[in-house]
């Protein structure tokens, strides 16, 4: 891989991984719990989606082939796809939902932090406007956890159930491969590793918080890094896709 | 006639006399109980609206055909929601809580807007949404932001700016689909098909069948009528199909020199009851999700509801 290949492919997985986590927020339009949750799950879509395109629009930018967003959002098979094996897992019930968000918005706003000291200046940009909305997300997801976790007993079992369903795919946000590495050495990217102890200090305090338990590191899933994804993907890909793929000519 | 009576009178002379200066009616002032009752319905009804309108964009959402389409359309469901959540407030300032409303929606008992029971089949469905529906919406918005009743009145002066936005958008996805590829043309026809007749028909039957339409005349709820604004709208609407050039259709629609107007064809009103009723496409399903929705969620607000209690108790225990 080349340097440029490298760089195309660690905003790849940025840019996918807010991508594909905003798709899912977007299939809870209309059904959330309450008003208020419709309209904060949609906001927080929104900026995801925001988030993806900037992320996604720099990296056909780099890769030079003339790919631009929705070249990359609508033209990728799922082994092309960089996202992170937790974001790809279904809405479930809004215990799943919020787990999956908090575990995410708790790495992410800790990444973005990284991030926006990147020697790459629009890297930086982007991450530095990210965080800002990180940092409400995080606050939204982390006050679901303690009030579902130190809720009725109904929403701590649920939210239990939540936490220990996707225990196994959190270890792989923390993955370095040769790309993370050539991007921690070019003072480019996260070192992703390094930030296991803040996070888990972090998620430890709001599990405790919750009356939650830290389930054991008993499993772990992992592959999005090489495109080895679950099979959860294809039918995001496949409704996501839909209208580009079927009407390849047309302008929208 | 008793004391009571007379009493009644004076007051209710008071408010009329108050609507005819176009003073505003505030939430704590005295107002005849049919006129609160008018406002519940109208007022719960707009609410809905909004929420049920969620579900046919949002049937779209996760299939927008570009991300900045998917970001406009998810910004757009967004402020309809916030538009329903700002009306259940000020519908809350007339003596109902949130939850009654709701009941009353899940119950059946009170309508929302029935072009939401229409399905969105293609992506033009949500340019024609937002140029159609949406255009309508204002059209008769507009005239609400003179509504007799304050907080109401304030609502839809709020509402109509974020409107025009939306119908703009709408507008613009139609002109794409028109000037793209002949399926594209085929698609933005198709919508303008289906969605045209159920938009004129959002402004409510003919002004000699409406049943609520000379009281809410007369307490300045209602500003024009029916007709009239159904009139505003085509004729607003048609020069821009031109733009467009799709057929609106009707064949009897001919620009009447003489009246200043465009004529139109009559309504299927048959169909307009017939929707009303229940048997729209998606009567069942729309109004199913939102009780999924609010009894699938009643563990959440349970537990949020629990967790605030428990918080109360522990300051309460600090504090002693």
């Amino acid at each position: 891989m080349t340097d440029k290949d490298m760089l195309f492919d660690y905003l790849l997985r940025l840019g996918d991984n807010s991508l594909i986590l905003g798709q899912r927020l977007a299939e809870w339009c209309g059904h959330a719990p309450m008003l208020e949750e419709d309209l904060a799950l949609t906001n927080i879509g929104l900026d995801l989606l925001g988030q993806a395109r900037m992320f996604l629009s720099y990296a056909g930018e780099v890769e030079g082939n003339g790919r631009d967003e929705d070249r990359l959002a609508y033209f990728r098979d799922t082994k092309d796809w960089r996202n992170l094996l937790l974001l790809e897992q279904p809405n479930g019930d809004f215990a799943m939902t919020m787990a999956r968000q908090f575990f995410f918005d708790s790495f992410q706003y800790l990444q973005f932090e990284a991030l926006s000291n990147s020697t790459d200046e629009r890297l930086a940009g982007i991450a530095a406007k990210s965080l800002k909305e990180t940092t409400y997300h995080r606050r939204h997801s982390t006050d679901w956890i303690i009030r579902l976790g130190d809720g009725t007993d109904e929403s701590h079992e649920r939210m239990q159930r939540a936490i220990e369903a996707l225990w196994g795919y959190l270890p792989e946000m923390f993955d370095m491969d040769a790309v993370d590495e050539a991007m921690v050495v070019d003072g480019i990217g996260a070192d992703v590793a390094a930030l296991r102890p803040e996070w888990d200090e972090y998620v430890n305090g709001v599990l405790t918080e919750a009356t939650l338990t830290r389930p054991e590191d008993s499993w772990s899933v992992r592959g999005s890094r090489e495109g080895k994804h679950s099979e959860h993907l294809g039918y995001i890909l496949a409704e996501m896709q839909f209208l580009p793929r079927a009407y390849p000519d047309a302008k929208w | 006639m008793g004391v009571v009576d007379r009493e009644f009178e004076k007051l209710e002379a008071a408010f009329q006399a108050k609507v005819e200066a176009e003073q505003r009616i505030e939430p704590k002032d005295w107002m005849p109980e049919k006129y609160r009752q008018t406002l519940i319905r109208q007022m719960s009804q707009h609410a809905h609206s909004e929420v049920v309108g969620m579900l046919p964009e949002g049937n779209w959402l996760t299939r927008a055909p570009s991300l900045k389409r998917k970001a406009i359309l998810m910004a757009k469901i967004q402020d309809e929601g916030g538009h329903g959540l700002y009306l259940y407030s000020a519908t809350e300032t007339l003596g109902i809580s949130r939850d009654q409303m709701f009941d009353q929606l899940h119950s059946g008992k009170a309508k929302y807007s029935s072009i939401f029971n229409y399905p969105t089949l293609n992506w033009a469905d949500i340019g024609a949404i937002g140029w159609l529906v949406d255009g309508a919406a204002i059209t008769n918005q507009i005239a609400l932001c003179r509504c007799s009743y304050g907080p109401y009145a304030r609502a839809m002066i709020r509402i109509c700016k974020e409107e025009s936005f939306h119908q703009r958008q709408g507008y613009e996805i139609m002109m794409t689909m028109a000037q793209g590829t002949e399926e594209q043309r085929d698609m933005a026809q198709d919508a303008l098909n289906r969605w045209w007749w159920p938009t004129l028909m959002m402004f409510g039957p003919n002004d000699s069948n409406s049943a609520h339409s000379a009281q809410s005349m007369q307490w300045k709820i209602k500003r024009q009528s029916n007709d009239e604004l159904r009139q505003k709208f085509v004729d607003a609407t048609v020069p821009q199909a031109e733009f467009l050039n799709l057929r609106i259709p009707d064949d009897q629609l001919k620009w009447n020199e003489d009246r200043g107007h465009y004529d139109f064809g009559e309504i299927d009103w048959e169909e307009f009851r017939n929707v009303v009723k229940g048997n729209g496409l998606c009567n069942r399903e729309r109004l199913q999700a939102r009780v999924d929705a609010h009894e699938g969620g009643r563990w959440v607000r349970e537990a949020a509801l629990a967790h605030a209690r428990k918080q109360e108790a522990r300051k309460a225990a600090a504090a002693a």
